[in-house]
């Protein structure tokens, strides 16, 4: 290191613009300072609080004051008659709402697109994403009323159809299948927008080129449209791999009852029964926390899938 | 003119059908509910009631409105919206700004990133949250319903883009005027960005006006739950074990019928009221946040 003045001098000004810098900075740190705050104390510090899984953990005694018992929770878990269909059951739900939430949105976008009429095309569109903004709260109310047996309109119209009625909602056989469909109603209008995008972006000079070749509609749709589709599509696959122990608290919760467990109870329910009925927090954080690595790491897979494959980055 | 041969035309007319009648399933048990909550109950348990009034009534409306714990938890959702929207939407904008810099510009940017949006990819989980709720000293109260979900991450990315597609040329020639960050922000970005805040706000008040679950269970007094809450224990929870005394109850039960149907229409209706607007802003704000160049 020479000491020479003009190398002090430059020292020095580096040094100013340094702290310009800071100063210039400052401001985007301050706006940032209450975001901040909130999102560890209220974010990180429950990540730091899933130690409860490791403790036999009480209300009174805290996160520093219960006793460690090691793995005892997970072993408890582990050893309770349902985990296996629990868990089961959530990968089934899941997978099953995520296939189907998938094809039914490609295939309505597609059709809409074929709609040469631009009122039903709009009429249509701002139809289907309705049930995306009620809670499950109200369809669930919703369901619960039109699935009755003995006074539900579906199972009236069954009557007339010559059917018994069906007990939808505590009959196993028929619960899973009720949740799927009722998901993919509820969301479905909203997932064909991103598709109805992704088809409009396709270069109509395609089209054009396609029907002087003599392709009819069919050929276009499954040689143009589809392939130019397929970006987005397997974004949307990849994306969805994190939703694979995501079977839908808020659907499950409000539709579900003790008769449908065996087929509708999923890990989210299970954790919420646990915490709150039995007041076994440690048991019901060791749950939570297997959930929330395994969902960790197909996240974080996923998005590297994205990212990799579709060049897709979340910010 | 172009010829259409008739299989097109065939195709066309199945296939608009279809779609009307698909969209027509969208909203259709919402009108029969609508239906059953505006009938006289006797018609309602006689089975006439399909998709209009029966003997046109609004006993269950004014049956549900005079309820007090009705009006009351009315009154703390509508408090939840007002606060919850106005903290989340503050912090959004406050959040997104620094954010949408360039890693040039900003060097902590890319840092902060991380910090946001590593609580989208791990969570502590069910009871950790809750306990964290608890020592904060929020249960019970209706900061519990706005403060630990203050910052809507979403809502972040999706302005953060909103952000980065204005022009940089705003905000130099901002600088060369004197403004500061702060002022940039506030008199330049959202200005601009009103669409993108348009989408975000009514995401949010749609997201305060749905939260159920929360209510539910970080609230120990049911005097304090909001309206969601409310309803999911009077809609949802009813009694399984009760399923055979329903016969024998049938009167009752059926007033509680259309009384339900009456309390689900509400739970709807502001968000009925709202839609023409959601729908206009969002489809921009989700094309926006799910396909990006």
């Amino acid at each position: 290191m020479s000491s020479s003045p003009s190398n002090v001098w430059k020292g020095g000004a580096k040094r100013e613009m340094k702290a310009a810098k800071w100063m210039r900075e400052l401001p985007l740190h301050l706006l940032l300072l209450p975001g901040l705050i909130l999102v560890l104390v209220y974010c990180y510090v429950p990540m730091l609080g899933v130690v409860i899984a490791f403790q036999k953990f009480t209300i009174f005694s805290g996160w520093f004051g219960s006793p460690w018992i090691g793995f005892d929770n997970f072993k408890f878990v582990l050893d309770m008659p349902n985990t296996g269909q629990v868990v089961w059951n959530t990968i089934f739900i899941a997978c099953m709402k995520i296939v189907a939430g998938l094809f039914v949105p490609i295939l309505i976008a597609i059709l809409l697109n074929e709609v040469t009429r631009s009122s039903i095309k709009r009429g249509v569109q701002t139809l289907i994403y309705l049930p995306h903004f009620l809670s499950w709260v109200i369809l669930g109310g919703i369901l619960i009323d039109l699935l009755s047996p003995s006074e539900g309109i579906v199972n009236a119209l069954l009557g007339k159809l010559g059917v018994e009625p069906i007990f939808f909602l505590a009959d196993n056989r028929w619960f899973p299948a009720v949740l799927i469909f009722s998901d993919v109603w509820k969301e479905f209008g909203f997932s064909t927008i991103v598709y109805l995008a992704a088809i409009t972006s396709v270069n109509p000079t395609l089209y054009e080129a396609a029907v002087m070749d003599g392709a009819n509609r069919w050929k276009q749709t499954l040689h143009i449209t589809l392939p130019g589709m397929m970006p987005i599509i397997v974004l949307m696959v990849t994306l969805s791999l994190g939703n694979v122990l995501n079977a839908g608290f808020d659907q499950v919760f409000n539709l579900s009852n003790p008769l449908v467990y065996e087929s509708g109870d999923i890990l989210d329910t299970m954790i919420y029964r646990i915490a709150f009925n039995d007041a076994q927090y440690g048991v019901a954080t060791a749950v939570g926390l297997f959930k929330s690595v395994v969902s960790f790491l197909l996240i974080s897979v996923s998005y590297w899938l994205a990212y990799r494959f579709a060049n897709y980055r979340i910010f | 003119m172009q010829h259409i041969s008739w299989s097109r035309r065939l195709f066309l007319a199945v296939n608009s059908s279809f779609l009307i009648f698909l969209a027509f399933l969208c909203f259709l048990p919402l009108i029969h509910v609508m239906a059953v909550s505006f009938s006289d109950s006797a018609a309602v348990a006689a089975g006439q009631v399909t998709f209009w009034p029966v003997d046109f009534s609004l006993k269950s409306y004014d049956f549900i409105i005079s309820r007090p714990e009705f009006i009351r938890s009315l009154g703390i959702t509508v408090e939840r919206v007002v606060l919850g929207t106005f903290i989340n939407m503050m912090l959004t904008i406050m959040i997104a700004y620094p954010l949408s810099k360039e890693a040039r510009s900003f060097r902590f940017r890319t840092g902060y990133v991380w910090i946001f949006v590593f609580t989208i990819l791990f969570s502590g989980g069910l009871v950790p949250w809750y306990m964290t709720i608890k020592n904060t000293g929020l249960l019970d109260s209706i900061w519990a319903l706005v403060i630990p979900g203050a910052v809507p991450v979403f809502n972040v990315i999706l302005l953060l883009n909103f952000f980065r597609g204005l022009p940089k040329e705003l905000e130099e020639s901002c600088f060369i005027d004197g403004a500061g960050h702060v002022r940039t922000l506030w008199s330049i970005y959202v200005p601009l960005s009103l669409p993108g805040l348009a989408t975000v706000g009514l995401f949010t008040i749609v997201g305060h006006w749905n939260g159920w679950f929360d209510g539910l269970i970080l609230m120990n007094k049911p005097e304090h739950y909001p309206l969601s809450s409310y309803l999911q224990t009077i809609i949802i929870n009813f009694d399984f074990s009760q399923v055979k005394q329903e016969d024998i109850h049938k009167l009752s039960q059926i007033s509680t019928r259309t009384s339900k149907a009456a309390q689900i229409i509400v739970g709807a209706l502001p968000i009925l009221l709202v839609y023409p607007f959601l729908q206009k802003y969002f489809v921009k704000g989700i094309v926006l946040g799910s396909v990006k160049e």
